[in-house]
């Protein structure tokens, strides 16, 4: 079993947001997990990971309780947070390169295979002519796409990503989803937390649906979509061209007055 | 070179040697995890083993350095409780640190030598044989340590979130990044003293980073660099008879001046350069995107390309879309980008 959360309350301090939820995902399932702001999503996966705490209930990653490190190495994760950011300055081979590290126990030495493996992650992503370069020099979606790369690279069995597909261009949505698709049939299970399905839809299979720290739906993909109306619209009749970078969604930067004042 | 006749010299530059190879390659892991006070912290704290160490007439390298490492291990105890907030659990081991090492000087019996400055700032005469020996051993731990673990302490300086998630011993790690610092911060008692050593840690990475690509550029660089001004300091301290790790750091920082000034410099040109090829903006020759190489940034409620450090925000028009310029910005710490056109 990949997930498994019996009871669990999962919150910050002693606050529980997600409150009594029951969920398993088996190895090799797609899971979309869907619902509006703020409704826990994020908390949801932070409790599987060990960001957030286990108020109460169980919870257990790839047959271990959560607080287990043994396994973990075989998890890999994109956070739900745009850029790579730090103060010295890194390229995108280094900061892919973390990602293999908890494979490797305390003192290993990265092999030939573990090179290997971060050389192939940035090329599934399509960053490969960007390899020596600094991640600072890089665009907000290329950011992005190098944090996927991190995950790829421990060759994950569980990938959770948060929000892969916010302020990412179609194209590059596009390439995502192939990567999770080849992902999958790799066996690897896959947790995506999203807002828009979009080009995923032909990679989830199953849906859970969060909802006020609930979990208010969990099936079929199909069978979700009454209840993922977030209050943010999809804008596909308007098109962006270039895309709407990130740290924005659709919604904000067709109201931005900028943008309204356009034609000229 | 005459200097170099004298034992005492001798010792202090070997100690300069030492602990401006050190400092930067234990500092840029914590100018990476934005926690560049806490070699600061642990100098104060080091003050009050010296305090002990006079007291009892042992050694002040040794008291100081488990004063040190104890307090490092008790401020990551502390952050990793996570109930007082880093900036506090700091400013008590400041504070504490220091006023300990003062009140329990004062008790020490008159007529013994308790020079509180050469232990501050730094005193070329003071290094024993004894001190050099200890220095060195834990020069090899210090780097030894840093050859090991290096890649994990960046992993864990620079993400800690990840590195949590995907069950890297954080604490651990945090913990021994802590003791490096302790340990760095005793190697620093005698030619830069312990209220100055937070800048040869600090500054030398300061530097790197305004140069380097990638973070073993960076580190490499910073400890040459430390290396070269805290062995250049302490020759010139001789000179000038001014406190060695004064001089050391005025040299670092005005290093870090320079190099500020030359790579802004050639931004600036760089930059009015490329204003002059101003057809550039009339018709852009590519659609700024996703992979055009030009990092989007945040400007206000919308999102701009950062070309070479100026913005330019997407517009569409009848015409198709063309890039209206948003001024100079000073968001991104790089413009050094491909400018793509
Ligand atoms: N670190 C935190 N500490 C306290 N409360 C938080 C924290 N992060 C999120 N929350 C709260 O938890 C709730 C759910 O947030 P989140 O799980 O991020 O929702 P979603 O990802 O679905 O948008 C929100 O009300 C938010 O304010
Ligand atoms: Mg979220
Ligand atoms: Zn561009
Ligand atoms: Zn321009
Ligand atoms: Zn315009
Ligand atoms: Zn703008």
């Amino acid at each position: 079993m990949a997930i498994r959360l019996r009871g669990a309350s999962i919150g910050y301090g002693d606050v529980p947001i997600l409150r009594d939820a029951d969920l398993t995902v088996q190895r090799g399932e797609a899971v979309a997990v869907l619902g509006s702001n703020g409704s826990g999503k994020t908390t949801l996966v932070r409790g599987v990971l060990g960001l957030a705490s286990v108020l109460s209930g169980v919870v257990e990653v790839l047959g271990h309780p959560v607080g287990h490190r043994g396994e973990r190495g075989r998890v890999g994760y994109v956070p739900q947070r745009h850029t790579v950011s730090g103060a010295v300055p890194a390229t995108v081979r280094e900061v892919v390169g973390v990602g293999r590290l908890a494979r490797l126990g305390l003192f290993g030495r990265p092999r030939a295979a573990d090179r290997a493996a971060v050389i192939d992650a940035v090329a599934a992503v399509g960053l490969t002519d960007r390899l020596k370069d600094p991640v600072a020099a890089l665009s907000g979606g290329q950011q992005r796409r190098v944090l996927v790369a991190r995950a790829l690279a421990a060759e994950p069995d569980l990938l959770i990503m948060d929000e892969p597909m916010a302020g990412v261009d179609t194209a590059s949505q596009e390439t995502l989803a192939r990567v999770l698709a080849a992902v999958s049939a790799g066996g690897t299970t896959l947790v995506v937390v999203t807002h828009e399905i979009g080009a995923l839809s032909g990679v989830l299979t199953r849906a859970v649906v969060a909802d006020h720290g609930s979990i208010a739906y969990d099936g079929p993909l199909a069978g979700a979509l009454p209840f993922s109306t977030d209050g943010h619209h999809h804008r596909d009749d308007q098109p962006m061209p270039g895309g709407p970078g990130p740290g924005l969604d659709q919604v904000h930067l067709a109201r931005s007055p900028h943008r309204a004042a356009g034609g000229r | 070179m005459e200097i170099l006749d004298y034992g005492f010299m001798q010792r202090a530059l070997l100690a300069s040697l030492m602990v401006g190879l050190v400092a930067p390659a234990v500092g840029i892991f914590l100018v990476q995890r934005r926690l560049s006070l806490l070699g600061d912290g642990l100098g104060h704290v080091a003050l009050t083993g010296v305090a002990v160490g006079v007291l009892t007439s042992t050694a002040p390298v040794g008291t100081a350095l488990i004063a040190a490492v104890l307090g490092a291990v008790l401020i990551e105890l502390v952050r990793a409780r996570g109930r007082t907030s880093g900036d506090v659990a700091l400013a008590v081991l400041f504070y504490g640190g220091i006023a300990g090492g003062v009140v329990l000087l004062s008790l020490a019996p008159r007529g013994q030598a308790t020079n509180l400055d050469a232990y501050l700032f730094g005193a070329i005469t003071t290094t024993s044989t004894d001190d050099v020996a200890t220095f060195a051993v834990i020069t090899a731990i210090v780097v030894t340590v840093v050859w090991l673990l290096g890649q994990r302490l960046y992993a864990v300086s620079d993400d800690e979130e990840y590195a949590r998630a995907v069950g890297l011993p954080v604490l651990a790690l945090n913990t021994v990044l802590a003791a490096l610092v302790a340990a760095t911060v005793v190697l620093s008692m005698r030619v830069v003293g312990l209220l100055l050593i937070s800048a040869l840690m600090i500054v030398p990475s300061a530097i790197a980073q305004l140069l380097a690509r990638s973070f073993r550029q960076a580190l490499v660089l910073a400890c040459g660099l430390g290396l070269v001004v805290s062995v250049s300091g302490t020759a010139v301290s001789y000179y000038t008879s001014t406190p060695s790790g004064g001089t050391i750091v005025l040299l670092a920082i005005a290093l870090f001046l320079l190099v500020t000034a030359a790579v802004t410099l050639r931004d600036v040109t760089g930059h009015r350069r490329h204003r002059r090829r101003a057809v550039i903006h009339a018709a852009h020759p590519h659609d700024h995107g996703d992979d055009c190489g030009h990092p989007a940034v945040l400007h206000g409620d919308h999102v701009d390309y950062d070309h070479d450090g100026h913005l330019h925000a997407p517009h569409p028009t009848d015409a198709g879309v063309h890039y209206d310029e948003h001024g100079r910005h000073d968001i991104t710490e790089s413009p050094a980008g491909r400018s793509g056109t």
